[in-house]
C-alpha cells in the first residue's frame, strides 16, 4: 500500500466568528489527480491556501512525505516543491516566458560574472524554458524571449503550468485552470494537466468545472462547511452526484469509498 | 438553391481580398507597436536624432559643434542624473516628487558639514551622500511597509525635506571661492576633460555611467527583473516569490543615493553650495522620464530613454535659445512631447497583441 505524499489533519482556521476550516482532513497519493471540489464558501481555498503556504492554520498538521511541515509563505512552500498556478496566473505581462519562469529563482553566470556582477545566465533559462515548454508539447509558442502579453490565454495558462511543471517537484496545485477560457483553450489545458501527470507529478486541481473534473481527475475530494465531506470515485459516481454531495442534497457513502 | 454554389464562389474572391488587406494592414500596425513594446526608448532615439538634425540645419555650426553638443550635455547631466532615480522609481509604477529636494539637502549638508564642523571635504561629502539615502530609504518604508501612495509620501517628503533645508541652511550660499580653497573635492564633478572641442565635465561623466550601470543592473540582474516585475503587477510578482517590499524600499533607496550624487554633482556644475538651487528638478526629471518612453504605470522602459529625455530637452532648449526664439517655445514644444509620449504608451498598453 502507497502511503500518501500530502497529508493534513485536524485543520482549523477561523475568522472571528466565521469558521472557515473545522478539522478538515486531505489526503494527496503519488501520482493522481485528485479534484477538490465544493459549494463557493465551503473553505476550498482556505485548505487550498493552507496548502500552499498562502495562509497558516490555526491549528492542525501537515505532512509532506510523512514529515510535518509549517508554512509561513508560498516561498516556503515552494522551497518543498509543492508549486501553485493561481487563478491570477501571477505572471507579469510585459515580461519575457523565461523572465517569468525564473521569477524569484534565477539562474546567475557562473564564475566571476555571476558572483560579483550577478548577471543573468539568460541563454540557459531560455533553454531550459524552452525544453519545458516543449515537453508539455507548449512549442507553439514560437519565441521563447516573446514578452507574456503576446500569448493568448491559453498560452498564458500553458506557461503558468509548465513554471509549475518545472519547479514542482513533489506536488503541483491548479486553482482554477480552466475558469477563464474558452472551449477549444481548455481542452488544451486539460490535455496539459494530463502529460504532467504522466510525469509522475501528483496534481490537485481546484475546478467548478465538473465535465472537467470528471473527465481528469483520479480522485474527487468533496468539501463542504469546512471539512472533508468524503473521496469519491469518478468512475462510480455521476455529476449530478457530486453535485448533490457538495450541495448536501445527498448524503456522503459510507467511508469505505475513501482511500 | 442551385447558383448558390456559383455566388458563393463569385464572392470568394473579393472577400479573401478584403480580409486580406485588412490583415496585412493590421500586422504591419501590430509588427510595429510590439517592436514599440520591447524597444520603448526607440521613439525618444528617433525625436531626438531628428531635432539634432533639424536644429543643425537651421543653426548651422553654432549648434552641429562639438563644443555646443557637448554644452548640452553639460546643461542636462544634474537633471540626467535626478532622472535616473526618478526612472527607478516610475518602474515600479511609483512616483518620486522629493528627488530635488533631496539633492539639494546633501549638497547643502555637504557644504555645511564642512564649513561650520570643520570637518574634512571628503568626510562631508560622504555625510551628504548619505543623506540623500537616508531620506530615499524613509520614502521606501513608508511606500512599502506603511503602504501609502508614493505620490503622498514623496508630496510631504518633499516639503519635508526643503523645509529643512531652508532652516539648516537659513538660505545662505557657501561662495565658489571658499569652497575652491577650503575643500576642492566637493567641486570635483565640475572638473573638465577636453577633446578636440568638445568639453565633458566630470559630472557628464557621472551621469553616462550612471545610465551605463543602471541599463546593465535593470536587463542583466535579477534585482532589475524584479524592478519590472514590482511595476507591472505586485501582486503577481509576490506570488512568483520577489520579495516586493524589499525591492521597493531598495528602489527608493537607492533613488535617494543617486540623488546625494545629484547634489554633489550641483556643486560642481554651480561652485557654490545653494540652498534655493535645483526647485524644479522633481518635475523636470519626471518630463525626461515621460517623454524617454517609461511608462508612469510601471513596468515598461529603460534608463537609456531616460538619457534621450533629458537629451530631448535639452536640444530643444540650446536649439531655439541658438535660434532666438522665447524661452516659451520650449516649454510649449516640451508639453507637446510629454502628452505625445504619454498616448504612444497608452496605445501599445491597450493593444493586446
Amino acid at each position: 500500500m502507497t502511503s500518501p505524499i500530502l497529508t493534513a489533519r485536524k485543520l482549523n482556521k477561523r475568522y472571528g466568528r466565521v469558521i472557515a476550516m473545522e478539522d478538515c482532513d486531505f489526503d494527496l497519493m503519488p501520482g493522481e489527480i485528485l479534484a477538490v471540489i465544493g459549494d463557493n464558501g465551503a473553505g476550498k481555498s482556505t485548505l487550498i491556501k493552507a496548502l500552499s503556504g498562502a495562509l497558516r492554520p490555526d491549528s492542525g498538521e501537515i505532512r509532506l512525505e510523512g514529515k510535518p511541515v509549517h508554512f509561513s509563505s508560498p516561498i516556503q512552500a515552494r522551497e518543498h516543491g509543492i508549486e501553485t498556478v493561481y487563478q491570477t496566473l501571477a505572471l507579469s505581462p510585459a515580461l519575457t516566458i523565461a523572465d517569468n519562469m525564473f521569477m524569484g529563482r534565477e539562474i546567475l553566470k557562473p564564475g566571476i560574472m555571476g558572483s560579483v556582477f550577478r548577471q543573468l545566465d539568460k541563454k540557459k533559462m531560455q533553454n531550459f524554458a524552452r525544453d519545458k515548454l516543449t515537453e508539455l508539447g507548449l512549442m507553439t509558442i514560437q519565441n521563447i524571449a516573446q514578452t507574456v502579453e503576446t500569448l493568448s490565454g491559453g498560452q498564458r495558462q500553458g506557461v503558468a503550468v509548465a513554471r509549475a511543471a518545472a519547479f514542482g517537484t513533489n506536488v503541483v496545485i491548479l486553482d482554477e485552470p480552466t475558469a477563464a477560457l474558452g472551449v477549444k483553450e481548455s481542452r488544451k489545458v486539460l490535455d496539459l494537466i494530463k502529460t504532467v501527470k504522466s510525469k509522475g507529478i501528483p496534481i490537485i486541481l481546484i475546478s467548478h468545472n465538473m465535465p472537467h473534473v470528471f473527465e481528469v481527475a483520479d480522485r474527487i475530494h468533496v468539501h463542504r462547511l469546512g471539512k472533508r465531506l468524503c473521496v469519491v470515485d469518478p468512475k462510480q459516481y455521476s455529476m449530478s452526484d457530486a453535485v448533490a454531495l457538495m450541495t448536501g442534497a445527498m448524503a456522503p457513502p459510507d467511508q469505505e469509498a475513501v482511500a | 438553391m442551385t447558383d448558390a454554389p456559383g455566388s458563393a464562389e463569385e464572392r470568394l474572391p473579393e472577400q479573401e481580398t478584403v480580409a486580406e488587406f485588412n490583415s496585412s494592414h493590421k500586422s504591419n500596425f501590430h509588427r510595429l507597436l510590439g517592436f514599440l513594446q520591447t524597444t520603448p526608448s526607440a521613439i525618444p532615439l528617433f525625436v531626438l536624432v531628428t531635432a539634432v538634425i533639424i536644429f543643425g540645419i537651421l543653426n548651422g555650426n553654432r549648434f552641429f559643434s562639438p563644443f555646443a553638443l557637448t554644452l548640452i550635455l553639460q546643461q542636462v547631466a544634474i537633471v540626467g542624473i535626478v532622472a535616473v532615480a526618478q526612472s527607478l522609481v516610475i518602474l515600479t509604477a511609483g512616483i518620486d516628487l522629493s528627488v530635488g529636494a533631496i539633492a539639494v539637502i546633501s549638497s547643502v549638508i555637504m557644504g555645511k558639514f564642512t564649513f561650520d564642523l570643520g570637518i574634512p571635504g571628503e568626510l562631508a561629502v560622504l555625510c551628504g551622500l548619505a543623506t540623500g539615502l537616508f531620506f530615499g530609504t524613509a520614502n521606501g518604508l513608508l511606500v512599502a511597509f506603511v503602504k501609502l501612495p508614493p505620490f503622498i509620501v514623496t508630496l510631504g517628503m518633499w516639503q519635508i525635506v526643503l523645509a529643512a533645508n531652508f532652516l539648516y541652511s537659513g538660505s545662505v550660499v557657501i561662495r565658489s571661492e571658499e569652497i575652491a580653497q577650503v575643500a576642492p573635492i566637493l567641486q570635483f564633478f565640475g572638473r573638465t576633460i577636453t577633446v578636440g572641442g568638445a568639453v565633458f565635465t566630470y559630472g557628464v561623466i557621472l551621469l553616462l555611467f550612471l545610465v551605463l550601470l543602471m541599463s546593465y543592473i535593470l536587463s542583466q540582474t535579477a534585482w532589475g527583473r524584479h524592478v519590472y516585475a514590482v511595476g507591472d503587477d505586485p501582486d503577481a510578482a509576490e506570488l512568483s516569490g520577489v520579495k516586493v517590499k524589499a525591492t521597493l524600499v531598495s528602489v527608493y533607496a537607492i533613488g535617494g543615493l543617486i540623488c546625494g550624487f545629484a547634489g554633489w554633482a550641483l556643486i560642481g556644475r554651480l561652485g557654490s553650495v545653494s540652498p534655493q538651487a535645483g526647485q524644479l528638478a522633481n518635475i523636470e526629471s519626471i518630463t525626461a522620464v515621460v517623454i524617454g518612453g517609461i511608462s508612469l504605470f510601471g513596468g515598461r522602459g529603460s534608463v537609456a530613454g531616460t538619457l534621450f529625455g533629458a537629451l530631448i530637452v535639452g536640444v530643444f532648449t540650446l536649439g531655439l535659445r541658438l535660434l532666438g526664439a522665447d524661452v516659451q517655445w520650449t516649454y510649449l514644444l516640451i508639453g507637446a512631447l510629454i502628452i505625445f509620449a504619454v498616448t504612444v504608451d497608452q496605445t501599445i498598453r491597450k493593444v493586446s497583441l
